[in-house]
């Protein structure tokens, strides 16, 4: 049962967001909503574990010096069927999210796991790792994206908690909040592992 | 299996072997869903143009003329004109353009608007959607009603603190109104849309820009 | 007039870390020092103007008339990474001194992901072909704009004192989100 925490990792240890920090552009950028969040999260945890998967079979059949160009063919091609997937059946998800959903290729994310795991580790556990590592980063940008729903525009996953009158902490949705919330996040995350030592 | 060693050969061909292979694989997922994008394309076009007119039984989308970057959509009911959707844009936008669908009844009123691209402020900008503002347009005829905000001499309540996104809003309904007026209006006269000439529409299609 | 609106967005209104949230990692990596920031930015508009120059090209005589858009992403990011290396390599040969000073950050800059996001944008924006390296240039300078005042911060938070846990990327953060609530003001700058 040791596999199994290469799919828990993702969550907290070594979450990507909070801990690793990486693919910090999309977590900034796409969440000023709960939806959004989601939307990117589950786009991204599934280019991660398709590139996992492919790089784990391929990695004896890649010479050294131009793995990464090969990662990059992999993960690219997953990133464009995301993209073409997502514009025929989520048009107005895909519309929101924009020019970050073709930049998912440069996610450091997904190249530093092909990286770091798939290319030392059986398929099994790098789809794992792929999964933990996805659903970890979905985990923590939806977090983000309901904080600043909420605190910014008063709703959380579209549902109004307050009069469409009241007013907002505007600033969550605006720029320097996505920056300030990531910021406190990171230190509330600092300080639970200090205490609990994890 | 042993790892392939960096030899010139190993690296051309697995590099052109998964080239291959991966691009094989995009091109298969892009013939499959090209179909289902064209329909969503076209199932949100007709679900902004249903929104911006009263009821039609005709599909609006096959007989489009585009002038100027504008495009106009002929709504019919039985063989009558119910009305003009038109896809109007504004470049004053407090993030550049943004598009909406204004659609006008023959007789020149506004029917409805719905936003369909934008990138304003969320929380500002974005109020244009709400009910609050836009429901100020319906029932007004652009000929007779200012449809400026209040600053600059018009009838329109501005958004709170969203004043350059109200006075786009305001742009980008003008100039669909200017595109009526020079478009839609000698042929506003209740005949059957189909009879339209249709030199009109294959001119048009010269002046987009 | 038109090129001179372009520049400002780019630069200043739409900055491209702090409005628009492209290469947040080597802004926050490579901010430590004034001295290495220079360096990167300037490495940075050199390949950014290159790129989209190349890109503009492959879009317009390559995949538009083969019909393979949607061959954009995996084009575009095997280009840059290609384009890095070349530029690598001849600076090597032919200015090492040049080489010297901006070497160590081309490899970082295939991971940029203002590269290869402003490629995109530059095609969806139907830019022609100098307006389109020349908002790439404004954006990069932006780039480098933020990353310099950036590292100007963060030498004097060194000699601060900062609670445990905010130390490294909260602080960072959290002063980047004051820069750019400052870089708000410039919002109505061009109209």
């Amino acid at each position: 049962m040791s596999n199994i925490k290469h799919f828990t990792k993702g969550f907290f240890k070594e979450n990507p967001t909070f801990v690793l920090v990486l693919g910090t552009c999309p977590t900034l950028a796409v969440t000023t909503a709960a939806m959004n969040g989601i939307g990117m999260g589950l786009a991204t945890t599934f280019v991660l574990v398709f590139s996992n998967l492919f790089v784990a079979l391929l990695k004896n059949v890649i010479p050294d010096k131009v793995r990464i160009a090969a990662f990059i063919v992999v993960i690219a091609t997953f990133v464009t069927i995301v993209d073409l997937v997502m514009k025929a059946y989520t048009p107005d998800l895909y519309k929101t999210l924009g020019i970050f959903i073709p930049l998912i290729v440069v996610n450091c994310i997904i190249l530093g796991r092909a990286e770091a795991f798939a290319q030392k580790n059986t398929v099994y556990n790098s789809i794992l790792d792929g999964l933990g590592m996805g659903l970890g980063f979905t985990l923590a940008i939806t977090l983000m994206g309901s904080i600043r729903e909420v605190l910014g525009n008063g709703s959380i996953f579209d549902i109004r908690l307050m009069s469409q009158e009241a007013k907002t902490i505007l600033i969550f949705i605006l720029p320097p909040g996505a920056f300030l919330t990531y910021g406190y996040l990171i230190a509330i995350m600092n300080r639970i592992k200090a205490r609990y030592n994890v | 299996m042993a790892k392939l060693d960096s030899s010139f050969k190993n690296m051309l061909l697995s590099l052109t072997v998964i080239s291959i292979g991966m691009s094989a694989a995009l091109g298969f997922v892009y013939n499959l869903t090209k179909e289902p994008i064209a329909i969503a394309q076209k199932q949100k076009e007709v679900q902004a143009i249903t929104e911006v007119l009263p009821e039609f039984d005709n599909d609006p989308t096959t007989s489009v003329k585009s002038v100027a970057g504008l495009s106009y959509y002929i709504a019919t009911k039985q063989d009558q004109l119910v009305g003009y959707a038109i896809n109007t844009f504004t470049d004053k936008g407090f993030s550049g353009r943004f598009t909406l669908m204004v659609g006008f009844k023959p007789d020149g009123t506004i029917h409805n608007i719905s936003v369909l691209d934008q990138r304003e402020t969320p929380g500002l900008g974005t109020k244009m959607k709400e009910p609050k503002f836009k429901d100020q347009f319906p029932g007004k005829n652009p000929a007779v009603d200012k449809l400026r905000v209040k600053k600059d001499g018009g009838s329109v309540d501005a958004i709170t603190a969203a004043t350059i996104s109200s006075r786009a809003f305001c742009d980008a309904v003008q100039r669909a109104w200017e595109g009526y007026i020079a478009n839609c209006i000698q042929d506003s006269i209740p005949v059957k849309a189909g009879s339209l000439p249709t030199d009109t529409i294959s001119q048009s299609k010269g002046g987009n820009q | 007039m038109e090129l001179v609106k372009i520049i400002i967005l780019a630069l200043v209104v739409n900055n491209v870390v702090l409005a628009q949230f492209l290469g947040i990692c080597p802004f926050l990596g490579v901010s430590n020092k004034v001295q290495t920031s220079l360096g990167m930015g300037a490495a940075v508009i050199f390949v950014m103007a290159l790129a989209n120059l190349v890109t503009f090209l492959i879009q317009f005589y390559v995949l538009n008339p083969l019909h393979i858009e949607f061959m954009q992403t995996i084009t575009f990011i095997l280009v840059i990474a290609f384009l890095v290396q070349v530029v690598e390599i001849i600076l090597k040969k032919s200015a090492p001194s040049l080489y010297q000073a901006l070497g160590i950050y081309l490899p970082l800059i295939t991971t940029n992901c203002a590269v290869l996001g402003i490629a995109i944008l530059a095609v969806q924006k139907d830019y022609n072909l100098v307006t389109s390296v020349v908002y790439a240039s404004s954006i990069a300078a932006g780039f480098t704009l933020a990353l310099i005042l950036m590292a100007g911060i963060r030498e004097q938070l060194e000699l601060t004192g900062i609670p445990k846990g905010m130390k490294g990327f909260p602080i960072s953060l959290i002063t980047a989100g004051l820069l750019s609530l400052a870089f708000m003001g410039f919002a109505n700058l061009v109209k």
